[in-house]
């Protein structure tokens, strides 16, 4: 789209003026099996409007019901989040006109979430640690997906007409409010972009969310104000819908807040309004004008009956709450004895808990670092794939080891044995029977290659046996082709130089 | 088949059983009945007969292939058109609905079908329930078989005047402010609203959600117990639904029993507004009620007379945005205006076309109380009111174990006499609404005609939440007494119905 670009300031120049605030909406939703108030499979990628019922339709007549495991889950990203939990809460309608949103109004909750209060540490690259306080998070549901045909810009404005999917209307959400955020000076945009890093890992370890961002299932709106240096009262916010990708949320924060300081040294105020971000230019552009007095007419469900908690609910739910990643981050790291360099790539990689299954499943942190880091990252990337999502197991690693360390097979053969594996042609040790691929540990069909290659090459035979031995690489590397690549090298050279009457 | 007709649903069944008659043959006096006066009463918005007569056929025939029935099994029923059906038509009485047909049956409907009662059909209703008259009714207005130009009260004006008619035994209501009990009351009929969550609501298109409830229309008290314990019960579609058995209700009706019970008479439900013969009635019963060894306390509950201001705030904030989805864009009426249709215009003009003015009226009241500055004031204050309406139930309860009011301050109005004064109109429930705000259960059954114009006064009883079984103790002793006094059902003196084909 030719989007108008606003005027942005240097963002070194603007942090020399403007100290930002930040605050975050992210929306998260739940993996639950069903929706948030009715039995319709919650299943992303669907032919559309089949996963619904009348509920989800707004049919005449239908009542919402709440969704047990999507409380559950609320809790426990609140008691993630270090929340303090709602003895009783209530849904609430949140009414406007749209047709994304079949009854015309959202079920949320309004004045009382069923976590409020929290507060989460974000660590950044060179270790700096922010506090991030939580306000509130609280249970809501999704909107159906409008696809605007025949307009230039793909919005609603100008479309000729629109589809509408209500598969998603009633996915559960939760969003999680943060309190404003000050004091992030410049390292604002990667504290955003962390904050939001975090978020995701945090639902993703609970295993309340899919948590891919690409699929919408952690969406962030983004608010950024600036207040000159030195001022307490904070400035008018804009607040950037959808920002979907944690390297765009670090943008669009540092955009705004080069367009907020720009803005401002013109000397006009900042319009509240919300914007859109644009991947492609990396810039943002007006949406619609918000203002603080947006009449929701919210007013409590009367189709829900209050969700009621209690401390034995409450700490049962807490009990099973997975170790907080990056603790568990700082335990992994200690028990596998990886440098900070080798650990922060592999969770870069993405491999960690692979690596930790696997450690698991009986081999060294070395060996599964190997592996994940080595030949699955290779093979994810020529597939355009997440490593994990190979189909690459713990006890396949496992068992391709003992065949390595047995002298069985060598480390190239066991690329092809792990071929044949994910081929769908067996265990490796099949795999290694049926594609003949066992290292040739007869001594018999070795030097019978040894003496074809020597005979080959008599003049590198000549060197080695004049004491030149590092020439003794030219003649494995002819065996080990006569005999594709299944002789153990180390046995070859022992051979070649017993055959040569050299001392190796 | 004119003494078919005239049976009350207990009667019938018990015909039924004994296989002196056949489904086939009541549902179709029914039908014939219907087809014989309805053209007069306007009760029915779609009539279901091939599916009657098919499920009576099935009754039959299970019947003599010995299988175990439900005792309504056969018995015919009415289903106000408020109330979702697979295979016919609902339109809530309402333009916005015309032609729609629900891919689902409501949680009562499936009851009703689990127990193999004919669905007669669809019963007419103000639109959206929003009326005391059935006039608001996109489909014209239903008449009072007592009195052709008289209304037959509202909401549920068709399905009172369809029992009261001899058009059904049995109907479905729902009741918001008193559509089942204020038209029992001017039709001579009976009307119970259950305890708020005692019978589902899924499948009955709301109104005011914290207010709706399902119940049972029907010439006699036990008629109603019986209807009632089909209807109700638990429903996992609904979270405000009570997870308590329904009780015995059919067994309290036949018992019947007011020896020593306490019956409060509330001392803000009488006098001023009240008709002369209606007040008449009313004390005749409660002497009757007194000489059948009951109590008869007064009761005061101060805050009734906040009660229908704080409903009308109520209602319509919870109707404006329950009304919302009727939009064009999903279903139902979709109107394109002239121009470039946008989503706003095609609603705005579906809407404006599909609505009619009651129901503006209250989206629009609801919308304004509802209002960013004005909720306070108007809702929240409102909210509060119907706390305080609660502890007026709860202290008068401590006094007695049911109360007792007329149903509805006046005898059935003439067609058109309240139409342009809404006030007016809403005054009609100023008797009946204070028990939805409670959540209590209610009853109304006929106490007799007022001397001054000859039309049924409505006798309406009271108890506290859960306790719906001694709204039937009482209500049958008192039906009991009452028709000693007239020397039978007081609709064997409602007048024939000519001019019906």
């Amino acid at each position: 789209m030719t989007a108008v670009t606003d005027e942005v300031l240097s963002f070194d120049e603007a942090m020399e003026k403007y100290d930002p605030v930040l605050g975050f909406e992210v929306h998260v939703e739940l993996n639950t099996r069903t929706k948030m108030f009715s039995s319709a499979p919650n299943a992303f990628g669907d032919v559309p409007n089949t996963n619904v019922t009348p509920v989800d339709l707004g049919l005449p007549g239908v009542l919402p019901v709440v969704n047990g495991v999507a409380v559950e889950s609320a809790i426990k990203i609140g008691l993630a989040l270090n929340c303090r939990i709602a003895e009783k809460c209530y849904f609430a309608r949140k009414n406007y006109f749209y047709p994304d949103t079949p009854k015309n109004f959202q079920t949320s909750q309004f004045e009382d979430p069923i976590a409020y209060d929290g507060s989460i540490d974000i660590e950044l690259a060179d270790g700096t640690v922010f506090t991030v306080e939580i306000e509130r998070a609280h249970m809501e549901e999704d909107a159906g997906k409008l696809t605007h045909m025949g307009g230039a810009t793909g919005r609603i404005q100008g479309a000729e007409f629109s589809l509408v999917d209500y598969n998603r209307a009633g996915v559960p959400l939760i969003e999680i409010v943060t309190k404003p955020i000050v004091g992030a000076g410049s390292r604002a945009p990667e504290l955003a972009k962390a904050y939001v890093a975090a978020i995701r890992e945090i639902v993703k370890n609970l295993g309340v969310s899919d948590a891919r961002m690409e699929r919408g299932n952690v969406r962030c709106d983004a608010n950024v104000s600036l207040k000159p240096k030195g001022q307490e009262k904070f400035g008018t916010r804009t607040e950037t819908k959808n920002v979907n990708s944690l390297r765009a949320v670090e943008h669009a924060v540092r955009y705004e807040i080069q367009r907020h300081a720009a803005v401002l040294d013109s000397g006009t105020p900042i319009q509240q309004e919300t914007r859109h971000w644009h991947e492609d230019t990396r810039s943002t552009t007006s949406g619609r004008p918000k203002s603080d007095a947006d009449d929701y007419r919210y007013f409590p469900e009367p189709d829900l009956v209050p969700v009621v908690t209690n401390d034995a609910w409450i700490e049962k739910l807490r009990a099973e709450l997975p170790e907080p990643p990056a603790e568990r981050r700082k335990r992994l790291q200690a028990d596998w004895g990886y440098s900070d360099a080798e650990f922060r790539d592999v969770v870069n990689a993405g491999v960690m808990s692979s690596i930790e299954d696997t450690v698991a499943a009986g081999v060294s942190a070395a060996v599964a670092r190997k592996w994940w880091m080595g030949e699955i990252s290779r093979r994810a990337k020529l597939a355009d794939v997440e490593p994990a999502e190979l189909g690459v197991t713990p006890e396949l690693i496992v068992e391709l080891n003992a065949l390595i360390e047995s002298g069985k097979i060598n480390d190239k053969l066991s690329r092809d044995v792990l071929d044949g594996v994910l081929a769908g042609e067996g265990t490796p040790a099949e795999v290694v029977e049926k594609r003949g691929l066992a290292v040739v540990s007869d001594d018999g069909p070795l030097l019978e290659a040894i003496d074809g290659a020597l005979a080959a090459q008599p003049d590198v035979a000549d060197k080695i046996r004049g004491g030149k031995v590092q020439a003794v690489g030219a003649i494995v590397g002819g065996v080990m082709k006569a005999t594709r690549g299944q002789a153990d090298a180390g046995r070859v050279r022992e051979l070649i130089l017993q055959r040569l009457g050299v001392e190796g | 088949m004119t003494e078919l007709i005239h049976l009350s649903a207990d009667a019938l069944s018990q015909k039924l059983a004994a296989k002196e008659v056949s489904a086939v043959e009541a549902t179709q006096a029914y039908l014939d009945r219907i087809d014989a006066v309805d053209g007069a009463i306007n009760a029915f918005l779609h009539v279901n007969t091939d599916e009657a007569l098919l499920v009576a056929a099935g009754v039959d025939k299970a019947r003599t292939d010995g299988d175990t029935l439900h005792p309504l099994a056969g018995v015919p029923i009415a289903v106000k058109d408020l109330i979702v059906t697979k295979g016919q038509p609902t339109t809530a009485g309402s333009r916005i609905l015309e032609g729609w047909q629900s891919p689902y049956d409501a949680t009562v409907v499936r009851k009703l079908r689990a127990a193999r009662m004919p669905i007669l059909g669809k019963t007419n209703l103000d639109e959206f329930a929003m009326g005391s008259s059935t006039e608001h009714s996109a489909y014209g207005p239903t008449r009072n078989p007592w009195d052709l130009d008289r209304i037959p009260g509202g909401s549920g004006g068709g399905s009172a005047a369809a029992v009261a008619a001899f058009e059904a035994p049995l109907a479905l209501g729902t009741d918001t402010g008193g559509s089942i009990r204020q038209p029992g009351a001017v039709t001579g009929t009976v009307g119970v609203k259950p305890t708020y969550g005692g019978v589902s609501r899924y499948g009955a298109i709301a109104m005011a959600s914290s207010l709706d409830q399902i119940g049972p229309v029907s010439r006699t008290v036990l008629d109603s117990a019986l209807l009632h314990e089909v209807i109700g019960g638990h429903d996992p579609h609904d979270s405000t639904s009570l997870t308590d058995p329904v009780g015995a209700l059919v067994e309290a009706a036949r018992l019947g029993q007011v020896e020593g019970m306490r019956i409060g008479v509330i001392k803000e439900l009488q006098g001023e507004g009240y008709q002369a013969g209606v007040l008449t009635r009313f004390h005749e019963s409660l002497d009757l009620l007194r000489s059948a060894g009951a109590e008869i306390v007064e009761v005061s509950c101060p805050n009734f007379r906040y009660a229908l201001s704080a409903y009308y705030l109520i209602m319509p904030s919870e109707a404006s945005s329950n009304l919302a989805k009727y939009d064009g864009v999903r279903f139902g009426l979709r109107v394109v205006p002239e121009g470039t249709p946008t989503i706003e215009r095609v609603m705005g003009a579906t809407r404006a076309a599909g609505f009619g003015d009651e129901v503006k009226r209250r989206i629009i009241l609801g919308t304004y109380a509802l209002s960013a500055g004005y909720y306070d004031a108007y809702y929240g204050s409102a909210q509060k009111v119907r706390t305080l309406i609660q502890r007026d139930f709860a202290a008068a309860f401590e006094q007695a174990d049911v109360l007792i009011s007329p149903t509805a301050p006046t005898t059935a109005f003439k067609l058109g006499e309240k139409l342009d004064d809404p006030l007016a109109m809403y005054l009609n429930d100023v008797a009946t609404i204070p028990a939805n705000m409670a959540g209590v259960p209610g009853l109304s059954l006929p106490g007799g005609l007022a001397d001054e114009d000859g039309l049924p006064v409505g006798i309406q009883l009271l108890a506290p939440a859960r306790k719906d079984a001694r709204l039937y103790r009482v209500g049958a002793v008192l039906e009991s007494l009452l028709e000693a006094t007239w020397g039978g059902p007081l609709l064997a003196q409602a007048p024939e119905i000519t001019g019906g084909k």
